[in-house]
């Protein structure tokens, strides 16, 4: 009697053993396929630094992020100008221009079309001195160049304590290599 | 009275703008707080100089703490877009979404259409990387030319953001010399992708930006 009890348990743990060892064989045989149907739709849009921040009014942001670049300009232009006059009265006058020679706008026509242009020939930098808007590496000092030429007059020497905010650098070393990017704090 | 209106409108909305904190982090409210909201965006020449790199940052200000359970929203989309004919319309496209632990790739390719609304080409050249996970060193993948990372990272960008949201409070006159880094000790969420020249134009000039999509 008793041998037979502990045969059957046998038997039973064997069989249970003998199914799942089976099913683990089918979960591999037949892996599933990763999903990534759907529609995705936009709702952040970024290709120059700060320019929504700066220059898009509060109520016209999350439009902004949901305008195509090739209709920004006749779009939001006007508003850009407004908002820069409104930061830098000095833009107001008649003929005033930056360090780029940009004008009202121009300046404001280039910024409202908000992409980042980019060389694939050289030199990759938002501004160095040298290079102008061929691309944004990790260590450039894109809010100072924003402050320059947005208060920074003609010569960048209009306005001296508004135009840069004297953090050059990032707070941690960038890597020469892939990723590029510090590790996290 | 009426520039004077208008005046003290502008100097609010770049307060507002300012105080819900630059380059694009927190920009604006449909966004804000969310897995969509794009930090900051960089396009520059690699190491090897035949190579260009993307970055795409999202979710950031995120405090260490944070950043050991922050995640990649598998609902968001992330698109790298590319215009190489000055038309300011997206001739390529570099898709990142995240499945399951990895940060998997489509491109670069030709969307057979543009606009706000995308979907996930699976014909297109498709990659993947494990994402790394905080607190470990960074996994890197290498296909087809292109090398891929997502993870946290620091946040690359600096600026005296506070002081700079003072001084249009009419709280200060000027930046203090030297400044204060607001973004100093916080990380972002990062995808990298470093691409060939060659596969996104070749030579010249391209306009990039990124957009977040969320899934409908």
């Amino acid at each position: 009697m008793k041998i037979y009890k502990i045969k059957y348990i046998a038997i039973a743990i064997f069989s249970l053993f003998i199914i799942s060892c089976d099913n683990n064989d089918e979960n591999t045989m037949t892996p599933v396929a990763t999903d990534f149907s759907g529609t995705f739709s936009q709702k952040d849009q970024m290709g120059r630094p700060a320019v929504n921040t700066v220059f898009v009014s509060a109520d016209s942001k999350d439009a902004f992020n949901v305008t195509i670049p090739s209709q920004q300009g006749a779009m939001f232009q006007s508003m850009f100008e407004t908002n820069l006059t409104g930061l830098s009265p000095a833009y107001a006058n008649a003929g005033d221009a930056n360090a780029l020679g940009l004008d009202a706008p121009s300046f404001t026509s280039l910024l409202a079309t908000d992409v980042l242009n980019v060389s694939l020939d050289g030199t990759t930098t938002f501004f160095d001195g040298t290079n102008v808007l061929t691309g944004r590496a990790l260590a450039d000092d894109v809010i100072t160049v924003e402050l320059l030429l947005i208060f920074g007059g003609e010569d960048f020497s209009e306005n001296p304590t508004l135009s840069d905010d004297h953090v050059s650098a990032n707070d941690k070393e960038f890597l020469t290599s892939f990723p590029y990017l510090a590790s996290p704090w | 009275m009426k520039k004077s209106k208008i005046l003290v409108a502008t100097v609010f909305a770049a307060i507002i703008g300012l105080i819900t904190i630059a380059a694009d982090h927190i920009d604006a409210p449909a966004t804000s707080g969310t897995n969509a909201d794009i930090t900051d965006f960089y396009a520059f020449q690699g190491e090897n100089t035949r190579n260009l790199v993307f970055v795409a940052n999202v979710q950031g200000l995120l405090s260490p703490s944070a950043s050991a359970t922050a995640s990649f929203d598998e609902n968001v989309l992330v698109e790298f877009n590319i215009d190489t004919n000055d038309d300011k319309v997206e001739d390529l496209v570099i898709q990142a979404i995240p499945r399951d632990g990895n940060m998997y790739f489509f491109g670069p390719f030709a969307p057979s259409s543009t606009g706000l609304n995308s979907n996930i080409n699976e014909m297109a050249t498709k990659n993947e990387v494990a994402i790394t996970s905080y607190g470990t060193s960074a996994t890197i993948s290498e296909s087809n030319g292109m090398k891929f990372f997502a993870g946290p990272r620091d946040d690359p960008f600096f600026m005296d953001f506070a002081q700079y949201g003072a001084i249009l409070g009419g709280n200060a006159s000027g930046f203090n010399n030297p400044g204060a880094d607001t973004f100093a000790g916080s990380n972002v969420l990062s995808i990298v992708i470093e691409v060939p020249k060659s596969q996104i134009g070749g030579s010249g000039t391209i306009n990039t930006w990124v957009t977040t999509n969320t899934k409908q």
